[in-house]
């Protein structure tokens, strides 16, 4: 009897996750063995095919290379903005619930918002980053046209928009932090930067290795942005793996090969779990 | 609350202020350029006149009413689903010992890792076999049975102590009766907090909405807010800015009202 109402509840919600995650995880596997069909040329089986032209896709190898700098540029730089944010709001300054709101609310604000205001900043001549170079006599500069900046201005605007998110974090485990640790260092008149560096970032440290998994994963997943700010350009300069499906499934209608594209980013997503769940598995000697 | 509160030294205190300052003023700049002409977006001037225009003009450029209703439609439906699907499952691992539990139970985690924006050239072909692309319902179909909510649903319930559900049944509650009577109630904070991840979550949602619809009928506000704000569009800053901020407003309005039960609940989400 409790099996079959256990199953009962389960059903509706069971039927949904298989519909639309397992069964497209495993479909797009399958796929990324057969050839895109048309009308003339119905999909057949092309066993590695797929992967080889993978393999020798430079568009391929240069989205891997823009998403790990990317995830490279990002990731330290929110992480340690992060922490600063968390230290600064767990003590006693004026306006501190501002200061907090100020921190947090880009992470409540859409991708789409965000790359629309930002925009402008990057705009040549007429962006407010131009306008205030200029008052200091720098030359114009196109911002998001320059393969060799795009990606550092996409960067800034990821860690704007994340790092008061991971903030609320390390505000949470700093304040389940004993106050005994800091009463005992203050007794032994240890500084405020070595208290920090000896005793709070090493017991931040299940904090960190967290909320580094989670930036990684979203580094893989959120490209919103470039629809709107770039669109992968200049010459692919800033395009990222997801953007790069969707460019090949719903631009080029290369089916086939946006699954085996999706496959190897469903192998990073697999590899981001297991590490997760062995810091998890970690986490438990903290306490 | 806490024993130590200490008092932030005054430089780091000034720097705080700083980062806070430069954090609010792409928002706040955006705000100046919304409430001014757009001569002046680009041009500093305090006492500039105040403005309106923009925000009407933005309103009647792009179907932005019609992009409200859709998003309203989609948040509300996404979470009755959630609400009841999330439930059920979680009420189902929580407490019934049926047989395969762990093993569903792993597969329903795999969601969390694998989610439906990953999957977009597979979900897309499943929904022209469904008829449902371009409607609202098949941008939030494959949101409704939520991994998060399940899970979360289960960790709350699992928390109730057995001997209230045993004195429902033996005063004669039926299973069904249990669960609304006694768990449900019981998890009116955890159904808050969730509430709240998944409205932000889903008036925020991009790209599966951008790729699903392709009628004004259909597009959220912010696959509206994307095609409104593109460069070849040619709208002028100020109305770009007033668009956003409209796109926003609901979202920024709740969260300097429940600020604190934002963050908690957001905090939720992330450790899960």
């Amino acid at each position: 009897m409790r099996n079959v109402y256990g199953w009962l509840l389960l059903t509706p919600a069971a039927i949904l996750l298989i519909g639309f995650t397992h069964y497209p995880a495993v479909a797009t596997l399958y796929d990324s063995f057969f050839s895109t069909g048309t009308v003339v040329r119905p999909s057949r089986f092309v066993g590695l095919a797929n992967y080889a032209a993978l393999a020798d896709d430079p568009i391929f190898w240069q989205v891997l290379r823009n998403n790990l700098y990317f995830a490279a540029a990002t990731i330290p730089t929110s992480i340690a903005i992060a922490m600063l944010m968390a230290i600064w709001v767990n003590d006693r300054l004026p306006a501190r619930a501002l200061v907090r709101m100020s921190y947090f609310t880009p992470t409540i604000l859409p991708m789409v918002a965000v790359a629309n205001l930002w925009l402008f900043f990057y705009t040549p001549q007429i962006g407010l980053i131009d306008k205030f170079g200029a008052l200091f006599g720098a030359a114009s500069h196109n911002w998001l046209g320059d393969p060799s900046t795009v990606l550092a201005c996409l960067a800034v605007m990821t860690v704007w928009k994340e790092a008061g998110f991971f903030m609320i974090f390390y505000l949470a485990a700093l304040q389940s932090l004993p106050p005994e640790i800091e009463e005992a260092a203050k007794i032994e008149g240890a500084s405020r930067w070595y208290f920090f560096r000896r005793v709070t970032f090493p017991l931040l440290m299940p904090t960190t290795l967290f909320v580094l998994v989670n930036a990684t994963i979203n580094s893989f997943k959120l490209v919103d942005h470039l629809f709107i700010l770039t669109k992968g350009g200049p010459d692919n300069a800033s395009n990222l793996l997801l953007y790069y499906i969707y460019q090949v499934a719903f631009s080029f209608f290369e089916t086939s090969y946006a699954s085996t594209l999706t496959v190897v980013l469903l192998a990073m997503l697999a590899a981001m779990a297991i590490v997760q769940f062995l810091l998890i598995e970690k986490r438990v000697h903290y306490r | 609350m806490r024993v130590l509160d200490r008092e932030l030294p005054l430089l780091e205190t000034a720097a705080a202020w700083l980062l806070a300052i430069l954090w609010v003023a792409p928002l706040a700049y955006a705000f100046w350029a919304a409430f001014h002409p757009a001569a002046m977006a680009t041009h500093f001037d305090l006492f500039g006149p105040l403005t309106l225009d923009n925000f009407r003009k933005a309103w009647t450029y792009a179907p932005f009413p019609r992009h409200f209703l859709n998003t309203v439609i989609l948040v509300t439906m996404v979470l009755a689903a959630q609400l009841v699907l999330c439930t059920l499952a979680g009420f189902a691992f929580a407490r019934f010992d049926f047989a395969g539990r762990n093993i569903a139970f792993g597969l329903v985690l795999v969601q969390l890792m694998v989610m439906p924006e990953v999957l977009i050239v597979e979900n897309y072909i499943t929904m022209s076999k469904l008829g449902l692309v371009d409607t609202i319902l098949g941008i939030g179909l494959p949101y409704m049975a939520s991994a998060f909510g399940i899970f979360l649903m289960r960790q709350t319930f699992k928390t109730i102590p057995r001997e209230l559900e045993d004195a429902a049944r033996v005063e004669g509650c039926s299973m069904m009766g249990v669960l609304w009577r006694v768990y449900v109630p019981l998890a009116r904070p955890t159904y808050l907090a969730y509430a709240l991840v998944s409205v932000s979550y889903h008036w925020n949602n991009f790209l599966w909405p951008l790729i699903i619809t392709n009628s004004v009928n259909t597009r959220p506000l912010t696959v509206g807010l994307a095609i409104f704000g593109a460069p070849e569009s040619g709208v002028d800053w100020a109305v770009i800015s007033a668009g956003t901020l409209m796109a926003v407003s609901p979202l920024l309005v709740a969260f300097l009202l429940f600020q604190r039960q934002f963050m908690q609940s957001f905090m939720q989400a992330g450790i899960k």
